[in-house]
């Protein structure tokens, strides 16, 4: 019996893509503590070792892993029984499921079938990414609700408020970049942004509709919860916001739920406006003469790399140099600023677009 | 949206001003290090003024310069521990961490000085402790430039940051008449754009001798008191430079046997020396009956010391005016009609001790 190749890869892909999505986590968890002790004047994590090496740190989130693993699972007296459990589970899982449709290299050929490098490939990639990623929100509602808790309740109020909110603007920034690329798929828009613009600059998103990029970076704060946007869990009102009554593992499923969207929002960055795989000024073609396939997809897979690792550090570094946001500011924010601004945006492209291309 | 607020002082409350009237003077002035004890050296001095009063002592020229040096290093210090908290509570964590590092080395200093480093108990009545360190006053200079360095940088991450001035433009203000009948004093006063200084209005040891402005705002709300303390810290800089580069020699303790412990050589050497530090240590300090009301520009406003002698060895009453309980006292107030993230930005912003409002 033959299995065909497609097949095999597909479960390869399957596997390999989450796995290392979620080796990602303990990396950027490291980077998070480092980097915010370099921001910070501060050494760091230095502690956890194995025999006398510490590797600069980098096992405390492994310890932390296991801390949380061999912790008592717990639940307050009064929290729902079913969704309690449910709700650190509704947050990790869209969160790597977004993930699925983002390209890391473009096409490979395995003999004579083409292969992409995403977990499995939709025309309509975009929309499947909002689709689900939007039910992260659930799992954060139905967390400060099930908690019983008066904190939790009023994080989950606000970081349901605070999503929706965003996501429309989210999905209205990136309307100019579909508008002009003409295509819902990220490996196609991935695919556009290879040509050079005027001869110069690399023809990506961020160079086409900067007004968008800056929407759609704003929208991603906000959408990961992270400062200026942490008002989920403010510590200083909320105690700890929806995850107040989570302990142990279910705790840490949040937190991966965190980082995990973070990778996805900082993929989809890079792939929007910076030319995901693309490396710049080199086409596949090009670099297929060059290196052959393999030196190909793998200075493409180091382009993205670079790319998302860039926008990663850039959440982090944030994170340790803004104030947070009131509730109403934030609120403003939202629909009086970034949602006008998104909805001008996709009118101008239109414009732009339909008086180039004639009518 | 805050309706009403009530404050409930009093879980600190450790009879301060009873126990004063359980020992001798001398024995008081450990309690005034728990006063505030983001700087306790100012409760000390205020507390040895007011003794000194009774007696109409001279302290030697040397002795008040060392005193008014460890006053302004406790009034960075305090201003940097309200600055840096006030901006945690907004969700800024790295100004509190460049802060700290700053009070830090200033509390090594202080260390050095006294051997504590928060319940200092450096002065004593008729003088101090013990004179400076050798060095001690080159390491302070070295110290300053490092001091207006981190300044810049909180100025920098926070002055003009728009989500900063967001949280606290118009946040917890007050009129100058509103905060003047609370009974305001300190920086918060003077954030109301009242220019009342107890250094300029009332001058004490030798604040009339230097050069140095007593910073004002105009609106009276969290934004101005942060840029009047921050003002104040590089105006309490200005001093330092001033005194340091004019400190005299000379003793530091006033040469009164019936108040300062004679030195150990004349202890041991001499019957006088013997019998007066005998005296000292079994009757203590014997004030003559009366009372008296001193008052200093504490970090936070006037801290006043009401002493009742009745010509014994123990104080007879001791009444402390705290600057924090007036503004705790406004905290309906200040807050009511404003968000409840507000309340967590006006609490941090008036700088409550709770050590020095409940005593």
């Amino acid at each position: 019996m033959t299995i065909e190749i497609p097949y095999i890869a597909a479960v390869l892909k399957a596997i390999a893509f989450p796995v290392m999505a979620l080796n990602m986590i303990p990396v950027l968890v490291w980077i998070e503590r480092r980097g915010s002790a370099f921001i910070q004047n501060r050494i760091g994590p230095n502690r956890a070792n194995i025999g006398s090496f510490t590797f600069l740190g980098l096992l405390h989130p492994f310890a932390d892993a296991m801390k949380f693993m061999f912790k008592e699972p717990f639940r307050p007296e009064n929290a729902h029984p079913v969704f309690y459990f449910l709700a650190p589970a509704l947050v990790v899982i869209p969160s790597l499921m977004a993930l699925a449709v983002i390209p890391i290299a473009d096409h490979v050929w395995v003999q004579g079938h083409e292969i992409s490098m995403s977990v499995t490939e939709l025309e309509y990639g975009i929309a499947y990414v909002f689709a689900v990623a939007s039910i992260g929100v659930l799992g954060i509602a139905i967390a400060g609700w099930a908690s019983n808790n008066k904190y939790s309740l009023l994080g989950g109020i606000r970081s349901t408020a605070q999503m929706i909110s965003y996501e429309l603007s989210l999905g209205l920034s990136v309307l100019g970049v579909l508008l002009i690329f003409g295509t819902l798929d990220l490996n196609e828009l991935a695919r556009g942004q290879g040509a050079l613009l005027w001869g110069v600059l690399p023809k990506w998103g961020v160079f086409l509709q900067p007004v968008g990029f800056l929407l759609f970076v704003v929208a991603c704060f906000a959408e990961a919860n992270r400062l200026p946007f942490d008002l989920p869990e403010g510590d200083s009102e909320l105690v700890a916001g929806y995850h107040t009554e989570y302990g142990g593992f279910k705790f840490s499923m949040f937190f991966m739920g965190e980082y995990v969207s973070m990778v996805t929002l900082a993929s989809l960055i890079a792939t929007l406006f910076f030319g995901g795989w693309q490396v710049p000024w080199m086409t596949t073609t090009a670099l297929d003469a060059h290196l052959g396939e393999l030196g190909r997809t793998l200075s493409q897979i180091a382009a993205f790399a670079v790319k998302i690792g860039f926008f990663l550090w850039l959440f982090i570094w944030v994170r340790w140099t803004l104030p947070r946001f009131r509730y109403d500011q934030l609120m403003r924010l939202g629909w009086k600023v970034v949602l006008p601004l998104a909805l001008v945006n996709i009118l101008v492209t239109a414009l732009v677009l339909l008086l180039a291309n004639g009518f | 949206m805050i309706v009403s607020c009530l404050p409930e002082i009093g879980y600190l409350h450790r009879a301060f001003e009873k126990s004063s009237e359980k020992g001798s003077y001398t024995e008081v002035i450990p309690y005034t290090d728990r006063l505030n004890y983001c700087s306790a050296m100012m409760n000390n001095v205020g507390y040895c003024m007011a003794v000194e009063k009774f007696f109409d002592l001279t302290i030697p020229e040397r002795g008040i310069y060392v005193r008014m040096i460890v006053s302004e290093m406790s009034r960075i210090m305090d201003h940097l521990v309200c600055i840096g908290t006030n901006a945690v509570d907004l969700g800024a964590l790295t100004n509190f961490w460049y802060f700290f590092q700053a009070r830090e080395e200033l509390y090594d200093l202080i260390e050095s000085l006294c051997g504590a480093r928060l319940t200092t108990t450096y002065t004593r009545i008729g003088g101090v402790m013990a004179d400076l360190p050798e060095g001690w006053a080159g390491r302070l200079e070295a110290l300053l430039a490092k001091l207006y360095k981190v300044l810049e940088d909180v100025d920098g991450l926070l002055t003009k940051n728009r989500i900063f001035i967001d949280r606290t433009r118009g946040v917890g203000g007050i009129s100058a008449e509103d905060a003047i009948g609370y009974g305001f004093t300190g920086p918060c006063l003077r954030a109301c754009g009242v220019a009342h200084d107890l250094r300029k209005a009332n001058p004490y040891m030798f604040y009339d001798r230097f050069q140095f402005d007593v910073p004002t705002g105009e609106r009276g709300d969290v934004y101005d008191r942060y840029l009047v303390r921050m003002a104040e810290m590089r105006q309490s800089l200005r001093l330092l430079e001033q005194l340091l580069a004019t400190l005299p020699g000379g003793p530091v303790n006033a040469d009164n046997p019936l108040v300062v412990l004679p030195p150990k050589e004349k202890v041991y050497g001499s019957i006088e020396g013997l019998i007066s530090q005998f005296e000292l240590i079994i009757k203590g300090v014997q004030p003559p009956a009366g009372e008296v009301y001193v008052a200093t520009e504490a970090a936070n406003g006037e801290l006043g010391f009401y002493i009742v002698s009745d010509g014994t060895g123990r104080p007879y009453r001791v009444r402390v005016r705290p600057p924090c309980f007036p503004l705790m006292s406004s905290m309906p107030h200040l807050v009511k009609g404003q968000m409840l993230a507000d309340m967590v930005a006006t609490l941090g912003s008036i700088n409550i001790i709770a050590g020095e409002l409940d005593r």
